[in-house]
């Protein structure tokens, strides 16, 4: 349907209430950073949405990243006896 | 007083998740240990990407949407013995102007697909929750062995 592309607020589907997405999206943006750190409380809904498009973006490349550099490290470390010191530290 | 026994929801959560991905390092650590050429870190760097994804997925289970994709995804791959593709991990859509924003969503989130908007949202927050807590750990346990 044509609603679907429109960049109007509406959702597809008319059983939702707005007030239900409101609320979902507010609780979205307590999460991403980007938006809870500028304290604004006139963040519009799609820019709720397009912060989070981007910060799921980010931690998926943090993701390779950080699989990259373990990558080089498991190389270079070759005791197993760190995987109880690390179990515990992560712990904290 | 310090005791080892108080978990909190999320760090149980969390040392679960952190467990099972360490476990997952070293057995890929030992299939092929001592210096390897850099196509075979690479492809090791691969493993170690699915390994935190799979963990991430299995700690989570078969209650959400986005972790019972992924964890789907993950078994029909390893039927297959492909090549890691990135699609499979759930990132690959051109976008294009005419895609919503919830469009834009449902192509970030494994799962995303099939869901509602409302129901989009909430796997879109609890995901965020997880992917960041798994990124959290990698970065502890780098740290780790850059320091041992």
């Amino acid at each position: 349907m044509s609603s679907r592309r429109s960049r109007s607020r509406q959702p597809g589907v008319s059983r939702i209430s707005d007030d239900q997405i409101a609320d979902l999206v507010s609780k979205l943006q307590q999460l991403i950073p980007e938006i809870r750190n500028r304290r604004s409380d006139k963040v519009s809904a799609s820019k709720v949405l397009q912060e989070t498009c981007n910060y799921i973006r980010n931690l998926h490349r943090e993701v390779d990243d950080l699989s990259d550099r373990l990558s080089a490290l498991l190389a270079s470390t070759d005791t197993d006896s760190d995987q109880a010191a690390i179990i515990r530290s992560l712990l904290m | 007083m310090t005791s080892n026994r108080v978990f909190f929801n999320t760090s149980s959560r969390k040392a679960r998740c952190a467990r099972r991905f360490l476990q997952s390092l070293l057995r890929i650590r030992q299939r092929r240990p001592g210096s390897l050429s850099s196509e075979e870190v690479r492809q090791r760097s691969r493993r170690i990407k699915m390994a935190a994804y799979s963990s991430m997925a299995c700690t989570v289970g078969s209650r959400r949407a986005w972790s019972r994709a992924i964890i789907f995804r993950l078994q029909s791959r390893a039927g297959r013995h492909g090549r890691m593709r990135r699609r499979c991990l759930g990132v690959k859509k051109k976008p294009s102007r005419e895609m919503s924003q919830a469009d834009r969503l449902r192509d970030l989130v494994p799962g995303g697909e099939a869901l509602d908007f409302c129901n989009l949202l909430e796997e879109t927050a609890h995901y965020i929750k997880c992917l960041s807590s798994q990124v959290e750990i990698m970065k502890s346990i780098a740290d780790i062995y850059c320091r041992s």
